[in-house]
C-alpha cells in the first residue's frame, strides 16, 4: 500500500507485531511511512507560513504596529483597536453594506441555479441544452478584471444599458456614479457570472433521482409541478444544504475584488463593504493594526456563520459538510 | 421533468402514450407545452444575456471612436478600423505584461501541482498516522484565514514584494483543488499500489511510476483549474508587484478602466494618439486579454466539468 513493509490492514490487525511495538507508535509509524510524511513537508511548510503565520500575525490588532517594525507589533494595546472600531459611524455603515450586499447575493446567487438547472433538466433536445450550458459556463472563465470593464463599458453613458434608456424614452444614467444603483449593477454582474456554473452540481444530482420515484408519485396522481416539488427537489436537496453552508461561509467576503474594481468615492455609501474598508484603512492610510483589528473580526464572524449553518443543517436536515 | 439517464428518455410521441411510456407526467398536457415553449424563450434569453457583453465588446473594439461616444455601437462595429488594435498592440509594456502573465502563470501552476499532489497522494492513504490532522490543517484554511493585512505584512517582511515569489507562492495550494485530487487517489485499486510494493518499489516509486501515469486526466484537469485562476489573478500582483514591468496583463488592464492610474500604464498609447481614444483602447484590451480564455475554452471545458463534479463526489 504505502511502503514496501506494509501489509494490508486486515492481516496487519492479526500479526501480534504492532501489539508488541503499541508503545511507541509514533516511532513506528515514523519508521514504516516516513517517505510519505516526507511527502507532507513542503505543503506542511507552504500552510504554515501562508495560511497560519498571518492568523498569528492578527496579534497586531491588540497590539501598536508601526510600518517597518517588528511584524508583530511594538507593544500591546488591549482591546482598544476593537473598542475604535465598534465607535467608528463609518465601520457600521460598511457592516450594514457588507449584511445587505451579502444577503441580496445569498438571495439571488443561490436559488438562480437551481432554477436555471431545473430548467435545463426540462430541455428535450440534447444538443440544445448543451450548447445553453456551455454558453453558460462561460463568465465563470473570465477574470474579474475582464467583468468589471465589460460591466463599465455596457454601462457607460454611451454604452449599451443607457442606449436601452434613451431609446424607451428615458434619460441617460451613469449607473456607476450613482449610490442607489451600485447594489443592482452589483447583484447582476454577480449573477451575470455564476448562475451559469452554479448548475453544474444540480444537474449532476439531478440525474441521480432515482426514476422509480417519479414512477411512484405518478400513480399518486401528481402532475408534473408536484412531481418537481415532493420528487425532485427533495433529490437535490443535500446538494442545496450543502452549497447553501458553503454560500454563507463567504457571505462577509463579499466580492471583494469586484467591488474594488467597480466602486468609486461617490457609491461608497452603498459599495464600501468591510474589506474595502479595511484595505483603504491599510494601504492608503497605514492604519495596520486598525485594519487588522477590523479583518479579524470579519474572518471570526465568517467562521462563527460557518460553523453556525453546518451545526443547525445537521440537527434539522441531517446534511453537514463534515 | 425529463431526466437525462439513458434509457428513460423513451418514447415521446402522444401516440407512443400507453403503459410503456417511461416519461414522467400523465400526458403532454397543453400547460406542458406551453411551458416548454417559456422555456425555450427563458434559455434563449440566457443565452442572449451571457453572451451580449462579449460581442458588444468587440463591436466597440473594431468601431470608431465618434460613433462610440455617440452612443450608436452595440452589435455592430460603426466606422470599422484597426487603428485601436494597432494602437495597443505597439505598446511594448503592453507585451511586457502579456509575457509577465504567461511566466506566472507557467511557473505558479508548476509549483501548484507539485505541492497538490505530493499532500492529495499523503491525505489518500487513510491508514498514515496523524492524517486527520494533515487533513485538518488543510480544510480549517478554507473557512479562516489570516486576512489581508497580516498577509501582507508577511509577504512584506519576507522580502518577496516586487518579485515573481508574491505572486506564485502564497496561493499555491487551492484546498478544494486538493480534495478533488484525494478523492481521485482514494478511487483508486489499492492492489496496484500493494503489488507495487511487493515488487519492491519504495513509497516515491510508486507515486512516480504507479499512481501518476494512472492519473493524467486528474493532473490535466488540476493544470487547468490552476492555470485559469492564476492567469486571471490580479489581486496580489496588484497589491505586492509595484513595477510596471512586472505586472501582469490583468493589472494592466484594471490600471486602464480605473482611469486615472490609466495614462501613465497606457502611456504610449495616449501620447501617440488623441487622448480621448480612451473606450476603443479600452475595448481592444478587453479583447485581447480575453481572447485566450475564449480560445481554449471550448477545449477544457469539459474537463473543469469533469474536475468540479469530482470533488462533489467527497464534498
Amino acid at each position: 500500500m504505502t511502503s514496501p513493509t506494509l501489509l494490508p490492514p486486515p492481516p496487519a490487525a492479526a500479526t501480534p507485531a504492532p501489539v508488541r511495538r503499541r508503545r511507541h507508535p509514533w516511532r513506528r509509524a515514523l519508521r514504516r511511512d516516513w517517505q510519505l510524511y516526507s511527502l507532507a513537508v513542503l505543503p506542511l511548510l507552504f500552510f504554515l507560513v501562508f495560511r497560519y503565520l498571518p492568523m498569528i500575525g492578527n496579534v497586531i490588532a491588540f497590539r501598536r504596529f508601526s510600518p517597518g517594525g517588528s511584524v508583530f507589533g511594538e507593544y500591546w494595546v488591549g482591546l482598544r483597536y476593537f473598542r475604535l472600531f465598534l465607535a467608528d459611524p463609518t465601520f457600521w455603515q460598511v457592516f450594514t453594506n457588507t449584511l445587505v450586499l451579502g444577503t441580496l447575493t445569498l438571495l439571488f446567487c443561490f436559488p438562480l441555479p437551481i432554477v436555471l438547472a431545473l430548467l435545463l433538466n426540462e430541455v428535450r433536445a440534447r444538443r440544445l441544452k448543451r450548447f445553453v450550458q456551455s454558453v453558460s459556463y462561460l463568465p465563470h472563465f473570465l477574470s474579474i478584471v475582464i467583468v468589471a470593464a465589460m460591466v463599465m463599458q455596457l454601462l457607460s453613458m454611451d454604452g449599451s444599458v443607457n442606449q436601452l434608456v434613451r431609446a424607451v424614452g428615458g434619460e441617460g444614467v451613469p449607473f456607476l456614479q450613482q449610490p442607489g444603483w451600485f447594489r443592482a449593477v452589483y447583484v447582476s454582474s454577480e449573477v451575470w457570472q455564476t448562475v451559469g456554473w452554479g448548475t453544474i452540481l444540480y444537474l449532476a444530482a439531478l440525474t441521480t433521482i432515482d426514476e422509480n420515484l417519479y414512477e411512484a408519485a405518478r400513480i399518486d396522481g401528481a402532475n408534473r409541478w408536484r412531481q418537481t416539488w415532493h420528487v425532485t427537489l427533495p433529490g437535490i436537496r443535500p446538494t442545496m444544504v450543502t452549497l447553501l453552508i458553503l454560500n454563507i461561509g463567504t457571505f462577509m467576503a463579499v466580492g471583494f475584488e469586484k467591488i474594488l474594481l467597480l466602486y468609486n468615492p461617490l457609491t461608497y455609501p452603498t459599495a464600501d463593504v468591510i474589506s474595502t474598508y479595511l484595505f483603504r484603512l491599510g494601504f492608503e492610510s497605514s492604519n495596520f493594526s486598525y485594519a487588522a483589528a477590523i479583518g479579524l473580526f470579519e474572518a471570526v464572524i465568517g467562521l462563527i456563520l460557518v460553523l453556525g449553518a453546518n451545526t443547525i443543517s445537521r440537527r434539522t436536515v441531517g446534511t453537514s459538510l463534515w | 421533468m425529463v431526466t437525462v439517464a439513458p434509457g428513460t428518455a423513451g418514447p415521446k410521441t402522444p401516440a407512443a402514450r400507453p403503459a410503456s411510456r417511461r416519461r414522467r407526467g400523465i400526458r403532454p398536457t397543453r400547460g406542458y407545452r406551453v411551458f416548454q415553449a417559456v422555456n425555450a424563450v427563458v434559455l434563449t434569453l440566457v443565452v442572449v444575456v451571457t453572451l451580449y457583453p462579449f460581442v458588444n465588446i468587440v463591436a466597440r473594439s473594431l468601431s470608431d471612436e465618434a460613433p462610440i461616444i455617440a452612443g450608436k455601437v452595440n452589435l455592430v462595429p460603426q466606422g470599422f478600423n484597426l487603428t485601436a488594435y494597432r494602437l495597443v498592440m505597439s505598446d511594448p509594456m503592453f507585451w511586457t505584461n502579456y509575457r509577465n502573465t504567461v511566466v506566472y502563470t507557467v511557473v505558479a501552476t508548476a509549483i501548484s501541482i507539485v505541492l497538490t499532489t505530493c499532500y492529495a497522494y499523503v491525505l489518500s492513504k487513510h491508514q498514515l498516522k496523524g492524517r486527520g490532522v494533515l487533513v485538518g490543517v488543510a480544510v480549517f484554511t478554507m473557512f479562516f484565514s489570516g486576512g489581508l493585512i497580516p498577509n501582507y505584512v508577511l509577504i512584506t517582511s519576507l522580502g518577496m514584494k516586487n518579485s515573481i515569489w508574491a505572486v506564485v507562492l502564497p496561493n499555491a495550494i487551492n484546498v478544494f483543488n486538493l480534495l478533488v485530487m484525494k478523492a481521485f487517489f482514494e478511487s483508486l485499486p489499492v492492489e496496484l499500489e500493494e503489488a507495487a510494493a511487493v515488487d519492491g518499489l519504495s513509497t516515491y516509486g510508486t507515486l512516480l511510476r504507479i499512481v501518476l501515469p494512472l492519473s493524467k486526466a486528474i493532473i490535466a484537469t488540476m493544470v487547468l483549474f490552476y492555470a485559469v485562476s492564476f492567469w486571471n489573478s490580479w489581486f496580489t500582483a496588484f497589491l505586492y508587484l509595484d513595477q510596471q514591468d512586472l505586472l501582469p496583463v490583468t493589472v494592466y488592464l484594471r490600471n486602464l478602466i480605473a482611469g486615472a492610474t490609466g495614462a501613465q500604464s497606457a502611456g504610449g498609447v495616449a501620447e501617440s494618439d488623441a487622448v480621448q481614444a480612451a473606450a476603443t483602447i479600452q475595448a481592444v484590451t478587453i479583447v485581447l486579454t480575453t481572447l485566450p480564455i475564449l480560445a481554449v475554452y471550448p477545449f477544457i471545458q469539459r474537463f473543469f466539468v469533469s474536475g468540479v463534479m469530482l470533488g462533489a463526489v467527497k464534498g
